[in-house]
């Protein structure tokens, strides 16, 4: 997305080109546009931008694509540490 | 279905914009129509938060076209996806219901991009037959998607992050502080009058008051300065971003009070704005549609143990402050 970059080295996202079929779906969900179709094949084009949704994963029909999806929210992760750690559902978030 | 807004419909934005209406702000699931749609129309796929509902039907305005509201338990596409209630057994569960393969000639539903997270275009079409097309990002452009046999073009599948976009997102942040803030305002007034006489019902008000506002400056700084600033605030990370605002309306606040204050007292309240600022801003990371999960972790691991070591100081400052002045 231009003019916004965030960390990079940290996405879990994964492509295997051997299962890949080029069928181009990765490149039609990814809101932010990582993925090309190059000789019948996915290409990363910026893993950094990867915002780790699992739309590609999800929509890939050969399971090609890893990656652990989850959502960019700092609260969200706050109240699953806070819950994992008291065992109990302390903290709402606002989802 | 009125393709253009309504008082009504202006008023319900507002309120679930600012966050009194957000958690109950829905449609009834099932199949509208809008114009005069017949048996050829489009389908589009939307989810029964009215936001989102509105956000399509008013983009339609001279067209005829099918919506499928899809019971996402009154949340909107993105976070509904996440949660997998925008998910491919809701699809396939509507299509169903609405008895499309009846009503419709289409064979194609069209979703929105972001319901990809939560939908699975393959296992829809062996699930009940229809074929997904994930449509642009923005409901304003299905006008176009429509006119020009459903492509869809680079822009429209990017996603923004413009200022209006940015800005819009204040109000529900802040009244989500509501609550925590009445909590806060109890512990400033309570923590503030302690001192050598046990407990000062002067030193309680006027440093309560000095804590109050500083808390409030915090907040602009990292929930109203810090989106609006967003892309020129230097750092990758949210909480290094939210301490600029903070450091420059924290010194600010320093030179405009009054120096009846003790040093104690000033350099805690100029620390503690800081670290509420770089908070709020590493929490403004859930509003943001660049932000992974896995980055975000990254960030807090390094950013909480700094808040709270300022924090730690702030209060310790502040609480050993009336003994020593």
């Amino acid at each position: 997305m231009k003019g916004f970059r965030y960390i990079e080295n940290t996405t879990t996202l994964k492509l295997d080109e051997q299962t890949c079929i080029g069928c181009g779906n990765c490149h039609r969900v990814c809101p932010h546009r990582i993925f090309k179709i190059v000789n019948q094949k996915a290409v990363i084009l910026d893993l950094d931008a990867c915002m780790e949704c699992g739309a590609c994963a999800l929509n890939c029909p050969v399971d090609a694509i890893a990656v652990t999806p989850g959502v960019g929210c700092a609260v969200k992760i706050i109240t699953t540490w806070v819950n994992n750690f008291t065992g109990r559902q302390i903290m709402k978030g606002c989802c | 279905m009125a393709t253009n807004p309504s008082f009504k419909d202006r008023a319900g934005t507002a309120l679930t914009r600012i966050g009194l209406t957000r958690n109950n702000y829905r449609v009834s699931p099932g199949l509208y129509g809008v114009g005069n749609p017949n048996p050829d129309s489009p389908i589009l796929v939307t989810a029964n938060y009215k936001l989102s509902f509105d956000a399509v039907r008013f983009s339609l305005d001279s067209l005829d076209a099918w919506l499928l509201v899809v019971d996402t338990r009154g949340i909107n596409v993105w976070c509904a996806a996440g949660k997998k209630t925008f998910s491919t057994e809701e699809v396939i569960f509507s299509v169903k219901q609405a008895k499309l393969k009846e009503i419709s000639t289409q064979r194609t539903v069209i979703l929105p991009q972001f319901s990809a997270t939560g939908v699975s275009a393959i296992d829809v079409k062996n699930g009940c037959g229809f074929k997904v097309l994930f449509g642009p990002i923005q409901a304003r452009d299905l006008p176009d998607v429509l006119r020009n046999n459903n492509t869809v073009s680079e822009r429209m599948r990017s996603v923004t992050f413009t200022i209006r976009e940015r800005i819009v997102l204040i109000p529900v942040e802040l009244y989500l502080l509501l609550r925590p803030l009445a909590v806060l305002v109890i512990a400033a007034f309570l923590l503030s009058g302690i001192g050598p006489e046990v407990f000062s019902y002067l030193a309680s008000y006027q440093r309560g008051l000095s804590l109050i506002s500083a808390t409030l400056l915090g907040i602009l700084s990292g929930s109203i300065f810090l989106p609006i600033l967003l892309p020129w605030l230097y750092g990758r990370q949210f909480w290094i971003k939210g301490l600029w605002p903070g450091l420059i309306v924290g010194l600010l606040f320093l030179t405009i009070m009054t120096d009846q204050r003790a040093v104690f007292d000033r350099v805690a309240l100029f620390l503690w704005i800081v670290a509420l600022s770089s908070y709020q801003g590493m929490n403004f990371t859930g509003c943001t549609p660049y932000t992974s999960p896995s980055g975000v972790e990254y960030e807090m691991r390094r950013g909480i143990p700094i808040q709270v070591l300022i924090t730690v100081v702030a209060f310790v400052l502040w609480m050993s402050s009336p003994f020593i002045g």
